[in-house]
């Protein structure tokens, strides 16, 4: 069959390519254009080539030793996030009543946290932990147990784990929650049937229903723990020291405090392409899971 | 091997405060005793929301009845889960464990009983042979068409030694229609071959009648009548089982019956057994399947008008009045209809009467 050519239907395409063009590529092409110079104030630029992006990359230079400093860190707590979240998201589904009036009793509740800004979940924390006024600092510290975020580094990391546990964990749940509704009574009542342990089923029937959630429910925790900023930067600030520095933190530091707008636009880039990078590597994943299907 | 005894069995889904049914049309499934013997092939037939479901259910242990109790070979095991009774059940939906390849999925009931090795090898092997499901053995059990899956759900039940008794819970729903029959005559091969007691829930009679040496018709909570298809076709107990047993159902014509005779609107038909005593207040009618009511030329039997002639393929059915009362009944082969005059003729001993539903056991002359 001919194709008919029509050439005016490049305009149909028009509106989403201005779009597009004036909410990703103009401003991301201003950070390529930074990263590749250098200022001194005055709106004087000087051409550097890829000179901020050797830097960078190299852990012996200042800037270079910064960034993968905090690369570690973002890394470390995604690690803690993933590690934490998702099994206690699947415990939580697992837990969760599935008829009645304490479906959407639950419901509400778990939403709760995912409702409250970011900055007030900071704001709460900052003040929830306190060792001299907060509930939760003021208690830990009656308990015996040394604790004060502001000045020990265990401290503030616990603080923040803690706090991105209590703010996100519902999100896995509630995913985890929609898949396991998705299977029909059948299956439970044939692993019955089948004499399975409640293992077995969790292993054969829940765990497979929930495959594609949970990747989903992976993906965006990973992407959002790395992204991390509002709540560590109102509870910690980065500190104490760099110990809660994270690249988003570090980056603002760099671009707000230091004005060193070369650096902060090829750090942005650097870690633009990193998040990128994964993303590609979870969407693989999970197309070619699809394709199996 | 089981023969299954229900007795006094009831069960209901509300309950009130005091644990109990609140009244009878809170049933799902009105009390009912009820005896499957070892081996037996039986059907429930029913329609949708009859309680059939939920009485396999009973049966299967995934329901707990509210009154009553299940003996297996008389043990009491009216509170024993499912995974203590030995019966396997099959869904309407095929249920196979994704994740597994179809030995796998063969394997599981025995694994979870603790089985391992040879003995696990060997029976699954012999099942899957017997289900045709060898080549498929090592595949994936989400690529499989819906009848090998639930092909699959069977397997899982046969493969268990210890099973006595396999319930069918409309099993055929989504298999496509020309596999049905082969998956029907499948499941009657393996009920010859097996000596297992198989229970098959459907609303689709044909199935029923076919599966089934004992079918089983249930209607709003209770059986209404049980016996061989033959018995339900030619005696039907209830004018229910009248209409959803045969296509098309019985003809249910109110009467007047007096004696050996039944007077619809100043006409007689005659009856090969008498009834004195049909005391009054009830609702009387008569049933008599089209299939024993013969359309002849106007003057050899009762008069009647015809209204429509359906071409079914295997038989004609003519549409009629008998006194403004429509009805069915069989063209022969031999008869051309002209003009809407014509009579029946009726097979005295196939036409039954029904007082208020229920069949009436007339007094043999």
């Amino acid at each position: 069959m001919d194709k008919p050519i029509n050439q005016k239907a490049w305009l149909l395409v028009l509106p989403v390519l201005l779009i597009v063009a004036f909410s990703a590529l103009v401003p991301l092409m201003t950070v390529v254009n930074y990263s590749v110079q250098d200022t001194f104030g005055n709106n004087q630029f000087f051409w550097n080539g890829i000179g901020w992006y050797q830097e960078l990359l190299d852990p012996s230079t200042d800037l270079g030793g910064r960034f993968f400093d905090a690369l570690w860190r973002n890394l470390l707590f995604s690690a803690l996030i993933l590690a934490i979240q998702v099994p206690l998201g699947i415990a939580v589904a697992l837990a969760m009543p599935r008829e009645g009036w304490r479906v959407a009793a639950t419901l509400v509740v778990l939403a709760l946290p995912l409702l409250i800004p970011w900055n007030v979940v900071g704001t709460i924390w900052q003040i929830f932990a306190r060792e001299d006024i907060g509930l939760l600092g003021w208690v830990v510290n009656r308990l015996g147990i040394p604790y004060n975020y502001t000045n020990d580094p265990l401290s503030a990391w616990v603080t923040i784990v803690v706090m991105d546990v209590w703010h996100w964990t519902s999100l896995v749940a509630l995913l985890c929650y929609a898949g396991l509704r998705s299977i029909p009574d059948a299956f439970y009542q044939a692993a019955r049937i089948d004499g399975a342990s409640r293992w077995a089923v969790f292993r054969n029937i829940q765990l497979p229903k929930m495959r594609r959630v949970l990747l989903i429910a992976v993906l965006l925790r990973f992407m959002d723990s790395f992204m991390i900023y509002t709540e560590p930067f109102v509870v910690t600030g980065g500190g104490p020291g760099n110990s809660t520095t994270f690249v988003s933190i570090d980056l603002v530091k760099l671009a707000l405090g230091q004005f060193d707008l070369g650096k902060a636009a090829a750090l942005s880039i650097v870690y633009n392409l990193v998040i990128l990078a994964v993303c590609w590597v979870f969407y693989t994943v999970m197309t070619r899971m699809d394709a199996e299907k | 091997m089981a023969r299954i005894d229900l007795q006094n069995l009831a069960h209901s889904y509300t309950l009130n405060s005091a644990g109990n049914p609140a009244g009878g049309k809170d049933y799902a499934l009105k009390p009912l005793n009820h005896v499957w013997e070892q081996g037996g092939a039986y059907a429930l037939l029913g329609p949708s929301g009859c309680g059939k479901t939920t009485l396999l259910n009973i049966i299967s242990g995934l329901l707990v009845p509210s009154e009553g109790r299940v003996l297996f070979d008389g043990r009491d095991v009216t509170e024993l889960p499912t995974e203590s009774r030995n019966i396997a059940q099959v869904f309407q939906f095929p249920v196979v464990y994704d994740t597994m390849t179809v030995y796998e999925n063969l394997a599981f009931p025995l694994r979870n009983r603790g089985l391992r090795g040879p003995a696990v090898d060997a029976r699954v092997r012999e099942i899957a042979k017997l289900l045709d499901l060898t080549p498929d053995l090592g595949r994936r059990g989400r690529n499989l068409t819906a009848d090998a899956k639930q092909k699959i759900s069977l397997g899982r039940g046969l493969v268990r030694p210890d099973v006595a008794a396999i319930l069918f819970d409309e099993p055929l729903t989504v298999i496509d229609p020309h596999l049905k029959w082969e998956l029907r005559s499948k499941l009657k091969a393996l009920h010859r071959a097996l000596d297992l007691t198989m229970i098959y829930v459907t609303h689709d009679q044909t199935e029923a009648m076919t599966f089934a040496d004992t079918v089983v018709v249930m209607h709003d909570g209770a059986v209404v009548q049980m016996g061989r298809p033959q018995e339900l076709f030619e005696r039907p107990a209830h004018v229910f089982v009248g209409h959803f047993i045969g296509s098309p159902g019985m003809n249910v014509l109110p009467a007047e019956v007096a004696g050996r005779q039944a007077r619809i609107g100043g006409h007689e038909i005659l009856l090969t057994r008498g009834y004195p005593h049909l005391d009054g207040g009830r609702r009387i009618e008569i049933g008599v399947r089209p299939e024993f009511a013969t359309l002849a030329p106007a003057g050899a039997g009762v008069p009647v008008r015809v209204r429509r002639i359906d071409d079914l393929g295997r038989m004609r059915l003519a549409k009629v009045e008998l006194s403004g009362i429509p009805m069915a009944a069989t063209v022969p082969d031999s008869l051309s209809v002209a003009g809407e005059e014509a009579s029946l003729l009726f097979e005295p001993a196939m036409v039954h009467v029904y007082a208020d539903g229920a069949l009436v056991e007339g007094e043999a002359a």
